[in-house]
């Protein structure tokens, strides 16, 4: 992993994107090879690794039955930093996370999405070298998911280095300058996301709706290689995009259609996703 | 080359996470406090029984308790609250961990039994024979029975209950077989045997010496017993902890 960019992990449930989490933050002990994060390898010298990083476990949480400040200034002590450095912090964090009024509250009482930003807080409280996220958006609001983003932007920007694992193919797109796709615990292809978009250049399609419901079998040309329902949508993959919009034309004359959109696209990151990790 | 500063840091840390948030937990209350106090109060009252004679066997029952009582909830706790994984993230290792719930589970143990021996030895005039070995008895014995409280919590569950009940299936055999309530000076045969099995005996009789000074055994054994406990309890967890470590995040 390269200092100083976003590094994103894509990978469907069971390919081992959590073990790889579990394995960087020293939870896990590998059989063979090692990890080492700025230099300093995390089994040999754990205390020192995690000096480096703050890290965001999925489906982990902070302490209910300490106030939301209570729980950044505990993290704070973990790192060495002085008291008035962690009360700086702190106040400087819960005000960029929106929570500075609530500040006093247990975090017992706290929506899921402000329980999250607070594990971000605790996470960053350090301003770590490696900031290392594990689904960090699952399951969030609107609201508190772009919090979440732009704060690893932020983050990213003032210096940490970020690995992240998603889910969310949209979100990868837009937030990581690298990208690994990962299978049955072996990572399949790396590059930036455009790179890897282009893997797949082959790959076209041409999305058209209808103003009646129409059946896949509608669709039966020859130059049509796969059909899928995405909404109201159909996507028709193509190697010619030009012949099928001149046939989807003749069809809709024919079976007396009207045609409410159509449009052409080349290859997308969740189609190179979807294309590597077929039968995972 | 671990930095030790920062181990330490981290012991402490956790240690002082452990008292703010498990002291006041029901279960420690009542598992820890309430029960050790009942105890004696239904085998004293109503009987015609020396108290000089029994209070270091109440005494040690009393450090007995609390020490072992913290621990025990700390890691099903966290992983039934889902904050286990991050705690394991955060700059600590399984060794600051088990130390830092030992450290929280001796402090409790401390403070209580030294409140309580404050105010028996006001109200009733209790005779202190060697505060030196008070001391040594009231840190070795609170040392020892926390590790014992952090083995019990190695268990694989994230169900609090379970631990708790576990715990008290091992702790209450004991009370009746460490010279509590039938003074050790007094067994004979099986019964001493039986009784110098049990790492209790070692802290009622530590107690003993330095509160009455009728001791049984010489209290230097008595502390290299308790010792030899405390390493053997730290590394029973230790190894199960480590294989237990991810079961149940």
């Amino acid at each position: 992993m390269k200092e100083g960019g976003i590094f994103g992990f894509l990978g469907p449930n069971g390919a081992g994107k959590t073990t790889t989490i579990r394995l960087l933050t020293g939870v896990l002990t590998p059989d063979a090879g090692s990890v080492r994060i700025g230099g300093v390898d995390v089994h040999k010298d754990p205390l020192a690794a995690k000096l480096k990083m703050g890290v965001i476990p999925e489906n982990s949480t902070v302490y209910g039955d300490l106030t939301a400040e209570q729980n950044i200034l505990w993290t704070a002590k973990f790192y060495g930093l002085d008291r008035t450095t962690r009360e700086l912090r702190a106040r400087e964090i819960l005000g960029r996370l929106g929570l500075t009024e609530r500040k006093d509250d247990l975090v017992r009482t706290f929506s899921k999405g402000m329980k999250q930003r607070i594990s971000i807080a605790c996470a960053i409280v350090p301003s770590p070298k490696i900031l290392i996220l594990d689904e960090p958006t699952v399951g969030l609001d609107v609201q508190s998911r772009r919090l979440v983003i732009e704060t690893v932007r932020q983050m990213n920007e003032e210096g940490s280095t970020i690995f992240l694992t998603t889910h969310n193919i949209e979100e990868a797109n837009a937030l990581c300058t690298t990208v690994s796709i990962i299978k049955q615990g072996q990572i399949i292809a790396t590059g930036s996301p455009e790179r890897l978009k282009k893997t797949f250049d082959t790959t076209q399609y041409v999305e058209i709706s209808f103003g009646q419901p129409v059946e896949k079998e509608l669709f039966g040309h020859e130059g049509i290689y796969r059909v899928e329902r995405r909404g109201d949508k159909w996507r028709l993959y193509t190697d010619n995009p030009d012949h099928v919009v001149k046939y989807l034309g003749a069809l809709a004359e024919r079976e007396n259609l009207v045609i409410l959109s159509i449009a052409t696209s080349g290859p997308t990151l969740e189609e190179a996703f979807v294309r590597l990790t077929e039968g995972a | 080359m671990m930095d030790p500063a920062v181990f330490a840091r981290s012991v402490m840390v956790i240690a002082e996470k452990n008292m703010r948030i498990y002291y006041f937990k029901g279960p420690v209350v009542v598992f820890g406090l309430l029960f050790p106090f009942i105890m004696f109060l239904t085998f004293f009252i109503g009987r015609d029984l020396d108290i000089v004679l029994f209070f270091p066997g109440f005494l040690a029952m009393m450090l007995f308790f609390t020490a072992s009582s913290v621990g025990p909830l700390i890691t099903p706790w966290e992983k039934r609250e889902k904050t286990y994984e991050r705690l394991l993230s955060l700059p600590v290792t399984l060794d600051s961990l088990i130390l830092g719930d030992i450290a929280a589970g001796s402090v409790f143990g401390v403070i209580i039994t030294v409140i309580v021996w404050g105010m028996c030895a006001v109200y009733l005039h209790l005779a202190l024979a060697s505060a030196a070995v008070l001391a040594a008895g009231l840190v070795l014995g609170a040392l020892a029975f926390a590790a014992l409280g952090t083995l019990l919590a190695s268990t694989a569950t994230d169900t609090p209950s379970t631990v708790m009940m576990l715990s008290s299936l091992i702790r209450l055999p004991l009370i009746f077989v460490s010279g509590i309530f039938i003074p050790l000076g007094q067994m004979t045969g099986w019964e001493q045997l039986l009784t110098s099995l049990s790492p209790l005996t070692y802290l009622v009789d530590l107690f003993h010496a330095s509160l009455n000074g009728d001791a049984v055994y010489p209290p230097a054994l008595d502390g290299a017993v308790l010792v030899l406990v405390l390493l053997a309890f730290i590394y029973g967890a230790k190894i199960i902890q480590k294989r237990n470590l991810v079961k149940g995040l």
